[in-house]
């Protein structure tokens, strides 16, 4: 393939890969004679112009036949799918056994509990580096029940987890329908304008108040952009793991949100100290002194509870808009909790 | 004793990759030094010090740091082999984006940071285009989707580049880093090697001190604006 490349003319290439003139847009190289090849065009091109590229001319062929091929291959749709993960426990901070085997499956909900500091991060980051027992915790990650390809181990595009938290921001100063043209350019997706229409009303779906596709991202509320991060997570990211840490005052609907990613068979962890989003999990991780500790499944009883702790929930996120509002807090509004309790 | 260059712009996160990654280096017995390069005044040596590691400090003043760094490298791999360190990792901050800190053969390494910008990749010269490694930081404040967009404008700038996420504050993505430094090539010496790309190039009458503007005083190496 390396060597085609190198045979066609620029023309017949631009045509071939449409994105391939960008290479020379983002050198800042212009006025390209379309009919040399690309080895003929570095020939042409004064020592001048080359040195502010920050390329010599075999660089700059060389970078351009690789440049092809990446984006060739990122079109590709990924031939890794990942139907499980599989963790086998280590050690905690102190060296004691974990002695655990648990298995993730695509479609699962997991959430992690724990105190600050207990670990959490330690466990993501294992999952994330696909740990072989050469970590601190010594857990070891298996893929669909087998020991991941070494050589692939730390290419970026096996990353397996897409990362959700309260603390990221957009910073990017675009119209939500640019930015995620965007996202789907560096995807090399196809029908870019169906995605955008489809992540624009999923987010719309999960966020309090409606926002259009010509909103700049900067004007978005808090709950606005979790939504979009969410939608945009959902329908355009490949990682099939997603780690959602601390969105409890996200000023979204959690259960859609979580319910989108389910739909598209992501594994979903979940990090929380909300008792609502805990109890979504099927499965609950407690984590402790740098160690699973254990493992919870959901049960009848705690399942029974859902409905009341969400009305609690739903009661206090009441009485802030309440009192945002310049409302006053009197015995009418604490006869209705103890209503709810009962 | 293997040998590293890691550069990138001011304020990327360099530093905190680096005293990340040593630390997953020294829980397997290796013994590591830094070379920190800067210009006027560091205090991140200290910061190395603290984890236990050898550290020597350059400061270029009013040369271009780029010079300063490459007339002075040979020097620091006798220090490095003098303490018998196992892997001896320069630090330099890559001041103007046409900085070419790195040498062939030599594991290269740029930082960049996911806030500089999504465009930013592109406009880094050589010290990002011919990096062996270009790792992001500060991926932990961003939206997963800018992540993923600054990660492709990354490989549309270096196709080549092993390209790492690491978050300084917690080390995350530090341990796969930590990997790669361990298969760096051996070196005694690093002279006659050359550098992948030639430095900027600058010998005008305002590197030699002159500070009156006009004409009359421009010599030297003079390149205008197209206006």
């Amino acid at each position: 393939m390396v060597k085609d490349i190198a045979l066609f003319r620029m023309e017949q290439l631009f045509k071939i890969y449409p994105y391939s003139e960008d290479y020379f847009v983002s050198l800042g190289i212009n006025d390209i004679d379309h009919r040399l090849t690309i080895e003929e065009l570095a020939v042409s091109m004064q020592d001048e112009v080359l040195d502010d590229t920050g390329l010599n001319r075999e660089q700059l062929v060389e970078n351009f036949i690789l440049f092809i091929e990446k984006m060739e291959t990122l079109k590709k749709p990924p031939n890794n799918t990942v139907e499980s993960i599989t963790i086998i426990g280590g050690k905690d901070k102190s060296g004691n056994d974990e002695n655990i085997n648990l298995e993730f499956k695509v479609g699962e909900v997991i959430s992690i509990v724990g105190p600050t500091g207990s670990g959490k991060s330690r466990l993501l980051a294992d999952i994330e580096c696909l740990a072989q027992r050469d970590t601190p915790t010594y857990r070891q990650i298996l893929l669909n029940g087998e020991i991941p390809d070494i050589n692939k181990r730390f290419f970026i595009e096996n990353k397996l987890v897409a990362q959700l938290s309260q603390n990221m921001n957009f910073v990017m100063d675009l119209l939500v329908e640019e930015f995620i043209k965007l996202h789907a350019e560096s995807r090399m997706i196809n029908n870019i304008e169906k995605i955008t229409e489809e992540i624009i009303i999923c987010a719309n779906d999960m966020a309090g108040e409606k926002f259009d596709r010509n909103t700049p991202l900067t004007q978005l509320s808090g709950g606005q952009s979790r939504a979009l991060m969410i939608a945009d997570t959902a329908l355009l990211s490949l990682s099939p793991v997603v780690l959602i840490d601390e969105i409890e005052n996200a000023g979204i609907d959690r259960k859609k949100a979580i319910e989108l990613l389910v739909k598209k068979e992501k594994i979903v962890l979940i990090s929380t100290h909300d008792p609502v989003l805990a109890l979504v999990g099927d499965k609950r991780i407690v984590i402790k002194n740098g160690g699973i500790n254990k493992v919870i499944n959901l049960s009848k009883e705690e399942k029974k509870y859902i409905d009341i702790l969400e009305a609690i929930d739903k009661k206090m996120t009441g009485i802030r808009n309440h009192l945002r509002n310049g409302g006053i807090i009197d015995d009418s509004i604490i006869d209705s909790i103890y209503r709810l309790m009962q | 004793m293997k040998i590293v260059t890691v550069s990138g712009p001011p304020s990327s996160g360099k530093t905190a990759v680096i005293v990340k990654t040593i630390e997953n280096l020294t829980r397997d017995g290796l013994k590591i030094g830094v070379i920190k390069f800067d210009c006027l005044s560091t205090y991140d040596d200290q910061l190395y010090k603290k984890i236990g590691v050898e550290v020597k400090v350059g400061l270029s003043g009013n040369l271009c740091p780029d010079h300063y760094f490459i007339s002075n490298i040979e020097d620091c791999v006798k220090w490095g082999l003098v303490e018998n360190l196992d892997i001896l990792i320069s630090e330099s901050a890559g001041l103007c984006n046409r900085c070419s800190p790195h040498i062939k053969d030599v594991l290269s390494i740029c930082v960049v940071d996911s806030l500089s910008g999504v465009n930013t990749p592109k406009k880094i010269g050589p010290m990002l285009k011919l990096a062996d490694i270009v790792v992001i930081t500060k991926g932990d404040i961003v939206s997963q989707a800018e992540r993923e967009v600054f990660l492709f404008s990354v490989k549309q700038a270096n196709p080549k580049a092993s390209i790492f996420y690491i978050n300084g504050i917690t080390g995350q993505g530090s341990y796969d880093l930590s990997v790669y430094l361990k298969r760096a090539e051996e070196f005694e010496t690093l002279t006659h090697k050359k550098l992948k790309f030639s430095m900027p190039a600058a010998v005008c009458s305002y590197c030699t001190g002159e500070i009156r503007i006009g004409e009359e005083y421009l010599t030297g190496n003079i390149k205008r604006i197209k206006i």
